[in-house]
């Protein structure tokens, strides 16, 4: 696995997954992130309830067409394993005994997705429902090291394309931008003009506990891998003014 | 034990199920006075019951249903977010970092260390699945139970008062909050991890990387 660079690297991805208006943008920003992460593949995979799928990824085309051909839908851990779940899983903890999955991974290996993997299921409005997987090859202690460094980020980044997915599905209902709340705006007003935490806590008459939600709250609305990208964001998009 | 139990596996766990629900009634129906729902057979659902919750509940010696609480993300629909912004400042609480705690139940004659046994699981919840805070709608009472075994939540508003008092609060992973729970309840922190790994897949008995 390749060194990861820092988050500003990471931060930079997610403002290409923000400001995507296709599904070509969305693929190009996934490329990118694989090699950020330096790993060998990444795929958003987002199948609907009347069974459509739809997403961007770094499999082959071959592996693409093969998956679908002997609907491997059907008999993929993976995606049985995290179908109407909402935690993340390391591909080693899904159940691989059965003979077609065993034929499955093999087949799957062969056609270079990795040995390991890690995957997101998302919980999305309206039973929306999606995955956004990483697989790779390597030894196990090599994947865990990885996954466990990395794991908070990996939650984050499949929010934000699930977010996106969300925004270009064709035919989807108009939905309200999301807006953060007055004690949300307070909060990162007085983040941005540099207050401490403690400070803003004691301004607010909350807690720290509850400011930390507050700004965790505000952080996924707007997208933002952390605190100081989140204040960014909100002074870049005029939802705060100091 | 500690069984994790998502919704659509509940019917591979009758007796704990049914256990779960009738005293889920018992707590919040006939004890607190709440106007919750109870069918026929005297179990509690609700409309978050439907969404296929994780649910944690602790299995007593006789497998029989002993506590349990009741996750979501708080990306999708949740009680607190539906029905008590008033007590979070007007903030939806949302994040796939944040889950939801709710229907935290014991049955009527617990075992004393059933609370800091499920309060142990949200630790190892948090720590295996990169959770950073819960945030939980609960009665009066339990609050005193958290304060008892030493795992308090932060508070952030509360409404109604006696029997039908009802607070929202604040959890986030302490690692003194979870001495003393392991210390509470007997029961030491590498058996409450044994129990989540258990319900989550040993990666050692499932090495992919030997498999093909």
């Amino acid at each position: 696995m390749g060194s990861v660079a820092g988050t500003t690297s990471l931060n930079s991805i997610l403002e290409c997954v923000e400001h995507a208006d296709t599904l070509t943008d969305l693929q190009q920003a996934i490329e990118r992130l694989r090699d950020h992460f330096g790993v060998d593949h990444i795929v958003y995979h987002w199948v609907s309830a009347d069974g459509e799928q739809y997403g961007c990824g770094t499999y082959s085309i071959e592996w693409v067409s093969r998956y679908l051909e002997k609907t491997y839908l059907r008999v993929d851990p993976v995606v049985l394993g995290c179908y109407q779940r909402f935690h993340p899983v390391d591909w080693k903890r899904l159940d691989w005994s059965s003979k077609p999955a065993r034929d499955f991974l093999e087949d799957a290996i062969a056609h270079g997705v990795g040995n390991q993997g890690f995957s997101v299921p998302i919980r999305g409005p309206n039973g929306q429902y999606a995955l956004f997987s990483l697989s790779h090859s390597s030894d196990d202690a090599t994947w865990d090291e990885f996954t466990s460094t990395h794991h908070r980020d990996l939650i984050l980044v499949a929010h934000a394309f699930n977010r996106k997915a969300l925004e270009l599905e064709p035919g989807r209902a108009q939905e309200v931008a999301q807006a953060l709340s007055p004690r949300e705006v307070d909060a990162m007003t007085l983040l941005a003009l540099g207050y401490s935490r403690a400070q803003v806590a004691s301004s607010l008459s909350i807690s720290e506990h509850t400011l930390r939600v507050y700004i965790e709250s505000a952080r996924h609305k707007l997208g933002a891998l952390n605190t100081v990208h989140a204040v960014a964001r909100a002074l870049s998009r005029g939802f705060i003014v100091i | 034990m500690i069984r994790y139990i998502y919704g659509n596996e509940l019917q591979n766990w009758p007796t704990l199920a049914r256990g779960m629900f009738r005293d889920r009634a018992t707590q919040f129906h006939d004890r607190l006075g709440w106007d919750v729902h109870v069918d026929e057979a005297g179990e509690e659902r609700d409309e978050y019951d439907a969404m296929n919750p994780l649910y944690v509940i602790w299995e007593d010696a006789d497998g029989r249903h002993g506590g349990s609480m009741r996750f979501l993300p708080t990306t999708g629909r949740t009680m607190v977010n539906d029905h008590f912004l008033f007590l979070t400042d007007g903030v939806r609480i949302e994040s796939p970092l944040i889950w939801e705690c709710t229907r935290f139940c014991l049955a009527p004659r617990p075992e004393p260390r059933t609370a800091a046994a499920l309060m142990l699981a949200g630790g190892d919840i948090m720590t295996g699945f990169g959770v950073k805070h819960f945030v939980g709608v609960f009665d009066g009472l339990m609050q005193r139970v958290y304060r008892r075994i030493g795992s308090s939540p932060d508070v952030l508003g509360e409404t109604g008062t006696g029997r039908a008092r009802l607070c929202v609060g604040l959890w986030e992973y302490s690692v003194e909050a979870r001495g003393r729970l392991s210390e509470g309840s007997g029961i030491p922190e590498h058996q409450s991890r044994d129990w989540f790994e258990q319900a989550f897949g040993h990666p050692a008995k499932r090495d992919v990387s030997h498999a093909a």
